[in-house]
């Protein structure tokens, strides 16, 4: 009898909320105003030199040699080897996914070719997406590991051949910081807009007066949620296709992967923002209150998501805290997809992160909202 | 017999540590024109917020519609028409978009036709592009319960419907009300209008969140007990002068060159008032005592005890 969604009662909140916001000339124009300018003026603008950033070690023997490289390379700071003996598919994986920074792979014959003194040489390969990352890292690397290599080898052969270290840049081998930045900025422009604009949702009703007539009618919790929300996913389609196309037009960011990957991924994180917002317009009673939270949720989105600083290089603590925050997925997401070309398949942990979001905060919502005026 | 439209009991509401609604028993039969009256701030509105399960009561329970009004808001939303004391429908809406938006809300069958009477009946076909927000305060008023009547609800609460509405449009509105009622719909009307409490079945006053008074009028007249008699003559100003204070003399009140009398010692009242007319040479007449008197004379009751 008490349906909990009826579509005719969800179109009329849906054809009233649509009406609303395009009434709202002003915001409206923010809506589409605020993407470009911030994209302009982050995209130029940032950049960093991060340390302690994880790294895959492939070496099928472990020898000596190895074993002296690899703490040497540790004790630079830059690196820290999470996956000491992986096997050349698993990192590969690592590095695609984001888990991993670097690879170093060192050949079955480093050792023998170190003791006969013929000049051994290892491969690093570099995540250069994030290009501040990989660039101190890889400034180092050469020196301090054929240093490490002499005093294992003995002080004999003092002036002995040199190590040779080939480095290969991935996914962004002329080290552009706007190949790292704009993806991200998608990011951090859908939450803002996405998570201000339906944090107001309910609380206008509550300032103007008219939740008391809204909620003496028959429309279910459900219905007023979606009703609210579902626009905005409209909004969100509308910047998201006006970021993409400028990332494209004005920084010329590649888009490697598969495009539906890239808009499934988008669609999930806007509808955890969407419902985030929602949520908070739920525990707030003015228009101002919800106007704070939503601050005091951005602000360390932005900081620990690793928009700002590269997350691997964050400290442990950091990174868990990062985790709580749908941004850090939907970077790690976006990422891995528009410049690395990953499939959905690699990104399925990040995917799952933000649908479990949705899940989350939906229920939260529902919960929260308030079916009386007390 | 059928059960009432409205009967709650106990009904307790607090904001803080104040009592709002102070265990408010209240009885409405179908088919009755139910008025509610009371002075500012004593619980009119907050009562009926309570009888639509817009507010959790503190206390008490009932049933509306012969639904249980802590359990079963779903079914009362569906079946009531509730109209609010402030305007809020949707200001940068039109009005038809508004009435569009609460016929889907209620999930109407023909709705654009029954959209398009409801407009027509109001009179703002022409007008129905115009945003709800451009109304005069009048108009906005009667957009209002034309809106929450046009689910068809078997019972509507009007918090203060006429408020700010012309003498026309009152008529016209207390007319329909009345036919609406004759069809079987019921209805609890908070005013305060003499004339339209008048034209109600039955009143319930309330004062401070508490229900002193109900019955029909001449009830509400009958069981205040009060005597009342009229002072006319050149001098009447002088003798409302005499009379502040007099024995048995609870309110003066003039109406044009007549002075209304009221008291709740008939007998004191009568001796005072006899005095004073001789002294200002000034005549005395008994009269009815009116439902205002009697309001006038429950508010004055109602801040002694609070003092
Ligand atoms: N949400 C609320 N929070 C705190 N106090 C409230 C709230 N709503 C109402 N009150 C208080 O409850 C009392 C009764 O208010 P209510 O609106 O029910 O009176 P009313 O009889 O409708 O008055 P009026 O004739 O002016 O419309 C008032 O003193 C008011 O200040
Ligand atoms: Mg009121």
């Amino acid at each position: 009898m008490t349906r909990i969604l009826s579509f005719t009662r969800l179109w009329a909140l849906l054809v009233k909320e649509t009406i609303q916001m395009r009434r709202d000339r002003v915001t409206f124009a923010m809506m589409i105003g605020i993407p470009l300018v911030q994209l302009m003026l982050f995209g130029f603008a940032i950049n960093t030199d991060p340390k302690e950033l994880p790294a895959a070690l492939v070496a099928p023997t472990q020898d000596r040699f190895t074993r002296a490289m690899v703490s040497a390379l540790e004790l630079t700071g830059y690196y820290r080897f999470i996956a000491p003996d992986a096997t050349a598919a698993e990192a590969e994986e690592m590095i695609a996914r984001g888990d991993v920074v670097f690879v170093v792979t060192v050949p079955s014959d480093f050792g023998r070719r170190a003791e006969r003194g013929d000049a051994p040489s290892i491969l690093i390969e570099a995540d250069a997406t994030d290009p501040s990352v990989a660039s101190g890292a890889i400034s180092t690397l050469g020196t301090v590991a054929s240093e490490a290599l002499q005093r294992e080898a003995g002080g004999a052969q003092s002036d002995g051949q040199a190590l040779s270290v080939v480095v290969h840049k991935r996914y962004n081998p002329e080290g552009i910081t706007q190949y790292n930045i704009v993806p991200g900025l998608l990011g951090v422009i859908l939450q803002l807009t996405m998570v201000m604009m339906t944090a107001m949702a309910l609380t206008r009703e509550t300032e103007r007066g008219t939740m008391e007539n809204l909620l003496s009618m028959p429309a279910t919790p459900l219905e007023i949620m979606l009703g609210k929300v579902v626009p905005y996913l409209g909004v969100g389609a509308v910047q998201v296709v006006v970021v993409l196309v400028a990332s494209k037009a004005i920084f010329d960011i590649p888009m490697v992967g598969h495009l539906w990957v890239i808009l499934f991924g988008i669609f999930v994180f806007v509808l955890a923002l969407v419902i985030l917002g929602y949520l908070i317009s739920t525990v707030s009673r003015t228009q101002m209150q919800a106007m704070q939270l939503t601050f005091f949720f951005f602000l360390p989105s932005i900081m620990l998501s690793g928009f700002m600083f590269p997350y691997r290089g964050m400290p442990g603590w950091a990174q868990t805290l990062g985790e709580v925050f749908p941004l850090t997925h939907f970077l790690r997401l976006i990422r891995s997809v528009m410049l690395k070309g990953a499939d959905a398949q690699t990104v399925a942990q990040s995917l799952a992160a933000l649908g479990v979001f949705v899940l989350i905060l939906s229920l939260a919502a529902l919960l929260r909202f308030r079916r009386t005026l007390d | 017999m059928t059960e009432p439209a409205i009967s709650v009991h106990d009904l307790t509401k607090r904001f803080g540590d104040r009592t709002v609604v102070d265990r408010v028993s209240l009885s409405v039969e179908r088919g009755e024109i139910a008025g509610f009256l009371g002075p500012n701030g004593s619980g009119k509105t907050t009562t009926i917020r309570l009888m639509c399960g817009l507010l959790q009561p503190d206390g008490g329970t009932g049933r509306v519609l012969g639904h249980d009004i802590l359990t079963d808001r779903g079914a009362i939303k569906r079946e009531v028409g509730y109209m609010t004391q402030r305007f809020s429908f949707y200001e940068d809406l039109t009005i038809e978009e508004n009435l569009n938006f609460v016929a889907g809300l209620y999930r109407m069958t023909r709705r654009r036709e029954v959209v398009r009477e409801t407009l027509q009946d109001l009179g703002l076909y022409s007008r129905r592009g115009q945003l709800a927000g451009a109304l005069s305060g009048g108009w906005k008023q009667r957009l209002a319960l034309a809106a929450c009547v046009m689910h068809r609800p078997k019972l509507l609460m009007l918090d203060e419907p006429t408020a700010g509405v012309d003498p026309k449009a009152r008529r016209d509105f207390w007319d329909e009300i009345h036919r609406l009622a004759a069809d079987g719909l019921t209805v609890l009307v908070s005013t305060h209008y003499m004339d339209e409490a008048e034209r109600c079945h039955r009143i319930n006053y309330i004062s401070y969140g508490t229900l002193v008074a109900r019955g029909t009028v001449a009830e509400v007249v009958r069981d205040a007990g009060l005597t009342t008699v009229i002072v006319t003559g050149e001098r009447t100003a002088e003798a409302a002068r005499r009379l502040a204070g007099a024995a048995g003399v609870d309110q003066i009140a003039p109406f044009g060159n007549a002075l209304h009398v009221v008291g709740r010692d008939g007998a004191a009242l009568r001796a005072s008032v006899a005095r004073v007319a001789e002294e200002t040479g000034t005549r005395m007449a008994d009269a009815e005592t009116s439902l205002e008197d009697v309001f006038i004379q429950l508010m004055g009751d109602a801040q002694d005890n609070m003092a």
